[in-house]
């Protein structure tokens, strides 16, 4: 047990000595949570809009008015023809094109019928659609105003929206526990495995594995730093997500600390599986960094939905271990459910626990005869 | 690019009051010292006396503090990239390419000083030849064994015929053969006419030098030929010697 | 000399049991998933009824609901409360709410509302939906008040078949339009980004493993002790990564066309010249990191970070117009928010240099500058 000790302590003397590492592994959950939490939004906002206005009346006036007055719209700039309108719209000036027809006030009042063009740039399509529908509901109501025609005939079904679990539409709900699962895994899955692949390279493992430790300690040895790191890092998005960005923790913290205790598990044990299979550090980086990562973040349902995908990827994503978790924090934390809804995804994570650990510890005596 | 910038008259590398500290710590403290052409200089000591630093900064690998050197006539703080075209190199680590061929490595370096394609084969074929390594041309230099990695790296530090070449413990980690084989190698190029400026803390192989200089805690302790060092000192061999001066004051 | 050493790295590289492998494999496999995973089009989304009313109107509006493009078919609930456990489970997506006497109501002239809760844990999915589910509901008694005004008062069933041509009975008619992207396609959008992030990672990475592994190799030194030139050396380690860069933008061109039928709009001499500066930029950033790391997990370390952040605010997942002030000024110099904006305008707009010049002025001074930070920040001696 002593030897443990003194081999632990081995380990982390190594990654402190590293100090530029260390203040990464630290910063970068930092960094996450203040741009997802802050920078990174799919929000209506600031949206710049062209607008096309040959009649210049009151009607035309006032929708004008109401479009901009909102943090959703911000007026670009006045524009006589199409061709100016398309020209800003092409190179991304603005978002939106408001253009009205000629005698506008006139005609809807005399015809009872203007025209108005809404021209979104379609090249984020989601953004487009709402785009699109922020302005004709501004615009809808702004007609009710100038027609002073209120609907007095009666019997219709008016839609109640809410919004559940997440009413001010904040993105970092959805966010925070990507980034969870993206740190753990990162921290877990590749430093565990670099490091065992850079003693191996540098020739190091060999003198170790003649001293007369145990293999298996010395593999948890290098396993314990990183897994007290992970630990430092769960507090830090927790503490942030929190009292920074005011994602609450609506379900049982206690339950919500064992789901992540077993998914760093997991990830360890894939660092271990991993550092066996690669022979340089390059190799052991490419296959944690490439292979590792990118599904995580494209698979997991981190940031696109797994209902979207086709069915061939739905059931690879059934094997990414983030996936699980992903959504058994989501359940926990966000949604506030108890226990027993997430019982799935926990045994899920715990089989996987398993099976990762058994395949690394045979591969790894395998190595040593 | 032309090698032969020394001159006869003076020596090929001349120190006065060289001095490198680290941070606080004073790796080397105010040597001074001359080589002349065709000498063997052995640069002995024990490790992290000061030795390495002390060549790098002759090398133009790392500045100088405070204090002079001269190599191959070039001031080593002003024009270290010119130190460098007229020196030879080789480091502990038996730096090449273990992802090239033999003859990739004698190209790329060869190509680096300037040399042109016909010389480069040429030079290859007739190093080749000496070192008996014909049948290896097309070997990749990590399957080599590590005598003949030490082998290749000193032809290729000499491959643009320097007229100084820089050993740093070139023959570690290889057996008493092997050293005895690379010291041939040494020879020959002495004999040539290339000055070899060498460090080593083998005690054997000083007797090989034609003089020594001796390093502890960043100064040099002794500075003459193997017989007069053994003669002063009063002893048979230069193990003697060394053990002598490094118990001597603390 | 500078042949030689190119012929060097070159040699390197093809030798390399993984890089080659990489290089071609790579962006192979991120243009055949990630289209496919990276989609956020908020389509089939799972609607979950509750129907307290049971008339010919409730199951007229659920009919039109599940018939719409945005709905799968919808399933049933008894209760509100086992409704929600189905989202709770993941089943369903939203939830539509129809009270009781909803028939009886509207055919008197009574408004009634109906409840729409979404899932909202992704809020902006959520919000799409609800606000898809309510424009169905809007329809509902647009159509409706269309049929009382027609029939002047009957209670005639409302056919679900019925055009859905304005939405309420309004005098502004709303003409909307989405440009260069007609089909709404998902796809469409997000090929030209997945394009840089396969530049950017291969492109980037690379350079930063490549000085640091010859430090730790020890082959620096012996190259540092030549009288090579700072500026020979650096471009000897860049060039490669250009032709590699070439290669892939190459490759996914092909595969973009092949898998997806996405041509640029634009034309394919921007495409390259436009990847080319970006090229430069990202493999100088990766030289530079190379340069200032002592171990290749540091440099790995320090180029995640930055590429991750890189990535983050280049607009490639949320638009660049939403963030905040401050974002939107450190984003002013990260080089992946104006090369994501110009692959989106050469494959979707079709810009034109006229209407690129600003972001191709930029490009020249990010290349430039990270060129000469490269040189700088080698060191041959210290």
């Amino acid at each position: 047990m002593r030897q443990f000790y003194i081999f632990v302590r081995k380990e982390f003397l190594h990654i402190f000595r590293d100090g530029r590492s260390i203040l990464i592994l630290l910063l970068m959950p930092v960094v996450q949570i203040i741009l997802f939490g802050f920078a990174l939004t799919n929000e209506v906002k600031n949206v710049k809009v062209a607008i096309m206005d040959p009649s210049r009346d009151a009607a035309t006036t006032m929708i004008t008015e109401r479009l901009t007055a909102g943090e959703y719209f911000s007026p670009y700039m006045m524009v006589s023809t199409e061709k100016d309108s398309d020209a800003l719209l092409k190179r991304g000036e603005v978002s939106l094109i408001l253009s009205y027809s000629e005698r506008f006030r006139e005609r809807l009042m005399h015809t009872g019928s203007a025209r108005l063009g809404l021209t979104a740039d379609g090249t984020d399509p989601n953004m487009a659609s709402s785009i699109i529908l922020y302005a004709s509901s501004i615009i809808r109501s702004a007609e009710l105003e100038i027609s002073g025609k209120i609907f007095n005939s009666g019997g219709v079904a008016i839609p109640n929206v809410r919004l559940l679990y997440n009413p001010q539409m904040k993105s970092s709900y959805n966010f925070v526990p990507g980034v969870m699962g993206l740190i753990l895994m990162l921290i877990c899955a590749m430093m565990t495995s670099i490091s065992i692949v850079r003693e191996k390279e540098t020739g190091t493992m060999e003198v170790l594995l003649v001293s007369p430790v145990r293999p298996i300690f010395l593999i948890l040895s290098k396993a314990v730093p990183y897994f007290v790191l992970s630990m430092v890092n769960l507090t830090t998005i927790l503490f942030l997500s929190v009292f920074l960005l005011g994602v609450p923790v609506t379900g049982s913290l206690f339950w919500l600390v064992i789901v992540s205790l077993v998914f760093i598990f997991v990830s360890l044990s894939m660092g271990l599986l991993i550092s066996s299979i690669a022979s340089t550090q390059v190799a052991a980086m490419l296959i944690s960094g490439l292979v590792l990562m990118m599904p995580v973040m494209l698979l997991s349902g981190m940031i696109y939905p797994i209902s979207n995908m086709p069915d061939i990827l739905q059931v690879i994503a059934q094997f990414i271990p983030a996936k699980w978790y992903i959504e058994a924090v989501r359940k926990l934390m966000i949604q506030g459910l108890p226990l027993n809804s997430v019982l799935t995804e926990l045994s899920v994570l715990l089989v996987m626990a398993a099976i990762y650990l058994t395949a690394s510890l045979r591969s790894f005596k395998d190595r040593l005869q | 690019m032309n090698s032969h910038l020394e001159n006869n008259i003076k020596p090929v590398i001349y120190v006065e009051n060289l001095t490198k500290i680290f941070g606080k710590f004073t790796a080397v403290n105010s040597i001074s010292f001359e080589v002349n052409k065709g000498e063997i200089f052995g640069f002995l000591g024990a490790n992290g006396a000061g030795k390495t630093t002390a060549m790098k900064m002759l090398c133009g690998l790392l500045k100088p503090t405070s204090g002079r050197g001269f190599v191959a006539g070039f001031d080593i703080s002003k024009e270290p990239e010119r130190v460098k075209a007229s020196i030879g190199y080789m480091s502990q680590r038996f730096s090449l390419y273990d992802d090239l061929r033999v003859w990739e490595n004698f190209r790329l370096f060869g190509g680096i000083y300037g040399l042109k394609e016909r010389e480069i084969s040429e030079t290859t074929e007739r190093m080749l030849h000496e070192l008996g390594f014909t049948q290896e041309r097309n070997t990749m230099v990590k399957s080599l064994p590590a005598g003949w990695k030490q082998k290749l790296a000193f032809s290729v530090a000499i491959i643009h015929n320097p007229g100084i070449v820089f050993l740093d413990e070139p023959t570690g980690g290889v057996d008493p053969k092997a050293r005895r084989q690379f010291w041939e190698l040494i020879y020959g190029a002495a004999e040539r006419g290339i000055t070899i400026f060498v460090t080593t803390h083998y005690m054997d192989e000083a007797e090989y030098c034609s003089r020594i200089s001796i390093m502890k805690d960043g100064t040099i302790d002794a500075l003459d030929t193997p017989a007069n060092l053994k003669l002063k000192y009063g002893v048979k061999s230069m193990d003697e010697v060394f053990y002598q001066l490094a118990s001597s004051k603390g | 000399m500078f042949r030689f050493l190119l012929e060097k790295e070159f040699k390197q590289i093809v030798r390399n049991r993984f890089l080659p492998k990489l290089i071609l494999v790579y962006p192979v496999v991120m243009m055949v998933l990630m289209p496919w995973a990276a989609n956020l089009d908020v389509k089939d989304i799972r609607l979950c009824v509750v129907d307290n009313d049971n008339s010919s109107y409730s199951r007229a509006l659920t009919q039109k609901a599940s018939g719409s493009e945005y709905f799968s078919e919808a399933i049933y609930k008894e209760s509100f409360s086992e409704a929600i456990s189905t989202i709770e489970r993941g089943e369903s997506d939203i939830i539509l709410e129809i009270p009781l006497d909803f028939e009886k109501d509207l055919v008197n002239g009574v408004n009634r509302e109906l409840s729409i809760s979404s899932n909202a844990v992704d809020g902006m999915r959520g919000s799409i939906a609800a606000s898809y589910l309510a424009s169905v509901v809007n329809e509902f008694s647009a159509e409706l008040m269309e049929s009382k005004i027609v029939n002047r008062g009957s209670s005639s069933v409302v056919s679900s078949a019925m055009p859905a041509s304005s939405a309420m009975p309004s005098s502004i008619e709303i003409v909307s339009l989405s440009k260069f992207n007609p089909s709404m396609d998902y796809k469409l959008f997000m090929v030209p980004g997945l394009i840089v992030i396969i530049i950017t990672i291969i492109g980037g990475f690379l350079p930063a493993l490549n000085i640091v592994s010859e430090k730790e190799a020890g082959t620096i030194e012996q190259i540092n002790v030549t009288p090579v030139r700072k500026i020979t050396f650096i471009f000897s380690k860049l060039i490669p990564y250009w032709v590699i860069g070439f290669i892939i933008l190459t490759n996914t061109l092909i595969l973009a066309k092949v898998l997806y039928g996405i041509v640029p709009v634009g034309s394919i001499f921007e495409f390259y010249i436009l990847s080319f500066l970006f090229l430069i930029v990202v493999s100088g950033l990766g030289l530079v990191i190379s340069n200032n790391s002592r171990t290749m997990q540091q440099a790995m370390f320090v180029m995640f970070f930055f590429m991750l952040v890189m990535i983050l605010m280049s607009g490639l997942f949320t638009p660049v117009s939403s963030m905040p002030v401050w974002a939107q000024v450190i984003n002013s110099i990260n080089p992946m928010k104006y090369f994501t904006e110009i692959m989106r305008m050469v494959f979707l707009k079709g810009s034109g240099l006229a209407d690129l010049y600003k972001h191709i002025f930029i490009m020249f001074g990010f290349a430039g500058a990270f060129s000469l930070w490269a040189v700088l920040s080698y060191r041959k001696n210290s």
